[in-house]
């Protein structure tokens, strides 16, 4: 079997960074990404808040960048799903759709998904009008009025995006001030398609055969309403990738992994960074950073395992 | 620029509602991230099932009335076709693993 120094899960913002610096520091390396990397920024249209970029820079050209500057030197990137860790102090096995390999650390960078609303209809009307991605979905919605659910700044982001094709958005949020940057709030309060909705959840996605309204609970007056939209976009957070790692890592309540400052996580030998590491803030600077930390860390814990063996 | 076929609102009906193949057809756009992230994978199953499975892309920018006749309000959208009926449909960028499993139904 193969015996690798670190194995990369993930090809987003953090796990591309860690495999710069990795591949820099010249250990045996390989990155494994299921779909093609990039991330979560693929979705993002316009990216401003990335330093280096003062008139913002496009999510895909951001994330070419970044893979073509980790292969540059030489970090092997595999396009291949792994199914299966085996995450303990000693061993650290790593099981692909095609072949087993060994690692004496792993960084996993996994990231997060949108999560979903739980709520009546829901299901039934998946791939039918609800969308987790604005700049995908945005076009089929042209003149039609459409829900955005959340307040952060991906809502808000959103919802601006948005307003280039539809004819309305509303955006619904559980409290009565958003939570997205002063800036971002100040561009949609002053769009005029776009109206907001206080203090107010979605309780069910009204619609047979595609989405035809959405029904909404204001909660402080319990005042139960409906709004004819044909699009319902959710952006109320996310849920961290971890099926591989459930009942291996220490999670905290929300599922994400908990690691030191070193970005490790409970197993020695097992780092974690970007969106699927519990935090406060998930940005791409900030799954920039991580990576880089937790590529040093591992270095720094081969070092160790070295001269301890 | 891949070999994988790729289908339009004129020959979407001759090509995949007639093939003799089960199909499946990858409904993407330029714009759309994910459909960036799977389209890899759905030229890597293209290759893996030739001669057992006809697999194609419908770009929905280009073609309007395909989409709208599948109702598909989300991309990417991946739509499974036998006998000229829709078999499956899967919303989203999903893993390889998935989407392959979805297929092996089809044989």
């Amino acid at each position: 079997m193969q015996m690798y120094d670190v194995i990369i899960l993930g090809g987003g913002p953090a796990g591309l960074t860690a495999g710069l610096y990795n591949a820099r520091a010249r250990l045996k390396v390989v990155l494994y990404e299921r779909l093609a990397p990039g991330g979560q920024v693929l979705t993002t249209d316009w990216v401003e808040n990335y330093p280096g970029f003062p008139d913002g820079v496009s999510g895909f050209e951001l994330m070419d960048r970044m893979k073509s500057q980790a292969e540059k030197f030489g970090l092997e990137i595999q396009n291949d799903e792994v199914m299966r860790l085996d995450l303990s102090e000693s061993k650290k096995i790593v099981t692909t759709a095609g072949e087993t390999l060994e690692t004496k650390a792993v960084i996993i960078a996994c990231g997060a998904t949108w999560k979903k609303l739980g709520i009546e209809g829901e299901e039934r009307l998946m791939g039918k009008g609800i969308s987790f991605c604005a700049t995908c979905d945005g076009p089929f919605y042209r003149d039609q009025e459409v829900a955005v659910i959340g307040g952060g700044d991906t809502a808000v982001e959103e919802a601006i995006f948005l307003t280039r094709f539809v004819s309305k958005v509303h955006i619904v949020h559980r409290r009565n001030q958003l939570r997205a940057t002063k800036l971002i709030q100040e561009r949609a309060m002053a769009q005029e398609k776009i109206e907001f909705v206080w203090d107010t959840i979605p309780v069910s996605v009204l619609g047979e055969t595609g989405v035809e309204g959405i029904e909404l609970k204001n909660v402080k007056t319990g005042v139960v309403s409906r709004k004819a939209v044909k699009g319902i976009f959710v952006f109320i957070g996310t849920i961290p990738n971890t099926e591989l790692v459930k009942g291996q890592l220490k999670l905290d309540e929300s599922g994400f992994i908990v690691t030191d400052d070193n970005m490790q996580a409970s197993v020695p030998g097992v780092f974690a960074a970007g969106d699927i590491r519990s935090k406060l803030f998930r940005q791409i600077s900030t799954a920039v950073g991580e990576g880089a930390t937790a590529s040093y860390a591992v270095e720094k814990y081969l070092e160790k395992s070295l001269t301890s063996s | 620029m891949s070999d994988i076929m790729q289908v339009t609102d004129e020959t979407f009906d001759a090509e995949i509602m007639k093939s003799e193949l089960p199909a499946m057809v990858d409904f993407w756009a330029e714009w759309c991230g994910p459909c960036r992230m799977v389209g890899p994978v759905v030229e890597e199953l293209s290759k893996a099932y030739e001669g057992k499975i006809k697999i194609a892309k419908m770009d929905v920018d280009k073609n309007r009335q395909t989409p709208a006749r599948f109702g598909i309000r989300n991309i990417p959208t991946l739509i499974l076709f036998k006998g000229g009926e829709v078999a499956q449909t899967i919303i989203g960028a999903q893993p390889r693993s998935y989407i392959e499993g979805e297929l092996k139904k089809l044989l």
